[in-house]
């Protein structure tokens, strides 16, 4: 690891303070939370702060389901919020995105909030070895495009940056219309999830609509029938402890035999976590014979341009739509 | 290993102890110190190593671990993670530096009865909690049952994953989820073992639930 000072402040205002004083991304101070994710980059050299500005013991981390729907604190860890009964029951997607999310320590350690904002499993960006990496050094290039990019981005990409979003849990709440509370030395404001997640363009290295020194406090997700009628579906190279090839959580909200409403989001494909509003359209009204789902699942491959390698995903993501929506039809 | 005094440490080093220091040092282990504690972290932590003269120290932060039921203060370069203070600083050798990334669990430990990777935590940030390592769970010459069924299922081969498995399995049948050789599978995923020994570490799992909940 790069040497760096280590700040443990009090409260979350002297937090803010000490952060708001450095840049928008990949800034000489970073926060510090469960430390999964960032551990290993320090490990890896990939992020070398100057300063690192603990968020222990400073975040909300409650579980709240009321009338409203959902509320994490984005201090909750990833287990705490994947065992949290009424989740389970009310938010299945969520819990089941989690559960297939890393390994039982890791889950232990990590919090929500940092899961949605961990970065790229792409192995040119965690690997100083490369030079070639827009996300890591801007205007360096994009060694995955032309280089091994079996695991890259389908939907979203540009000429400069192909890595997907790792993240489980931003495909299922994505799906749900969540939202996230972002607070700053300025004050607070909410963002939709979706919104949240910035597209590569010409920025690769700048993620998220986060403002320098911001911080997530929490997730919130409106209730609605087709959160309870929910799946998450991932498609991996391994059974278990593997992030997703390709994965799809749905929520349906039926009508008899028909659906009435889905909500489908996939993640392993996109740049970020990727609505498929088309799908969506076609999806209403059909029942859930094997043709209509096909055909709905077809146009999620509107737009979608492979690298060489993953071409294979744009197929796969549609198969994954439709043996998900056929999990979650399935459900009472 | 002799746990009882394993557990011991780290106010003085009985005989054994400093046999298997000098023989961990002998044999290239990474043990480069066995000073007293506490101490300021040096340019030897593998976690930290740098090209001599590219940046300077940072500033040195002091904490309290609390481990095995024992409290340690101690003054530690702030990238040290909590792995390499158990097993650099504490002599705590028996949780074991695989990847340093989180991905093989041979570092499992408990934290507040939970199981975490101490190779992904910063020592600085856990100041405070109850941690459980593999040295701690044996009563006295007693083994724990699961390190017991370890033993008698021949659940490992070169070994060195097997402190993490240990601690990653007396984890699973605690949190409930033993049910089943699919489900401690799963729920062990976050634990590799290069041998393969897979198949017996499920069935020791299987053995040592029942006596371990009836407690």
């Amino acid at each position: 690891m790069h040497p760096f000072i280590l700040e443990r402040p009090r409260d979350l205002s002297a937090a803010l303070a000490l952060r708001a004083q450095s840049g928008r991304n990949d800034a000489p101070a970073e926060y510090i939370a469960g430390g999964t994710d960032m551990v290993q980059l320090l490990q890896e050299y990939v992020r070398r702060p100057e300063r690192l500005v603990s968020l222990a013991g400073l975040l909300d981390n409650r579980i709240e389901v009321g009338t409203q729907g959902l509320r994490l604190g984005t201090a909750a860890t990833m287990a705490e919020v994947a065992a949290y009964p009424a989740v389970i029951e009310q938010f299945p997607v969520i819990a089941e995105a989690l559960l297939n999310s890393a390994s039982p320590q890791v889950r232990n350690q990590a919090t929500v909030g940092g899961n949605l904002l961990q970065r790229t499993r792409c192995p040119y960006f965690r690997d100083v070895g490369y030079a070639a990496c827009n996300k890591r050094a801007p205007g360096s290039g994009c060694a995955a495009i032309g280089g091994e990019n079996r695991w890259h981005a389908v939907l979203g990409t540009s000429e400069n940056c192909i890595a997907t979003n790792a993240s489980d849990l931003a495909v299922a709440l994505v799906a749900l219309d969540a939202a996230v509370e972002v607070r700053g030395a300025s004050g607070k404001r909410t963002v939709p999830l979706i919104d949240f997640y910035r597209l590569p363009d010409a920025t690769p290295h700048i993620e998220t609509v986060l403002e320098a020194g911001e911080v997530l406090t929490a997730i919130t997700v409106p209730v609605s029938p087709a959160a309870r009628r929910s799946h998450y579906l991932k498609v991996r190279d391994r059974a278990s402890f593997e992030f997703a090839v390709v994965s799809a959580a749905v929520a349906l909200e039926m009508d008899g035999a028909r659906i009435h409403h889905a909500r489908i989001a996939l993640g392993g494909v996109g740049t970020k976590p990727w609505r498929v509003p088309q799908v969506e359209a076609a999806l209403a009204g059909a029942t859930l014979d094997p043709a209509p789902l096909r055909s709905a699942a077809a146009l999620a491959a509107q737009g979608a341009q492979g690298h060489g390698h993953n071409d294979f995903k744009i197929e796969l993501m549609q198969r994954a739509i439709v043996r998900a929506v056929e999990i979650a039809g399935a459900r009472a | 290993m002799d746990m009882e005094r394993s557990n011991s440490q780290p106010s003085g080093f009985d005989s054994t102890r400093q046999d298997l220091l000098k023989l961990t040092a002998a044999t290239g282990g990474a043990l480069a110190t066995s000073t007293c504690l506490p101490h300021a972290a040096t340019a030897q932590d593998a976690s930290t190593a740098e090209p001599r003269g590219v940046n300077p120290a940072p500033a040195p932060i002091n904490l309290v671990l609390r481990v095995n039921g024992a409290e340690h203060p101690l003054t530690l370069d702030p990238r040290t993670t909590l792995l390499d203070a158990l097993r650099e600083h504490l002599q705590l050798t028996g949780s074991k530096k695989g990847c340093g990334l989180g991905q093989c669990g041979a570092c499992t430990v408990l934290m507040d009865g939970k199981r975490v990777k101490s190779c992904l935590a910063l020592a600085a940030l856990v100041d405070g909690r109850e941690i459980t390592t593999i040295e701690g769970l044996a009563q006295g010459e007693r083994l724990h049952p699961l390190q017991a069924a370890f033993i008698e299922r021949d659940a490992f081969q070169c070994g060195y994953c097997t402190s993490g498995q240990i601690m990653a399995g007396v984890a699973c049948i605690a949190e409930g989820h033993a049910g089943s050789a699919q489900e401690i599978r799963d729920w062990m995923s976050g634990n590799l073992c290069r041998c393969g020994a897979y198949d017996h570490i499920v069935a020791a799992i299987q053995d040592a639930a029942p006596t371990i909940r009836r407690g």
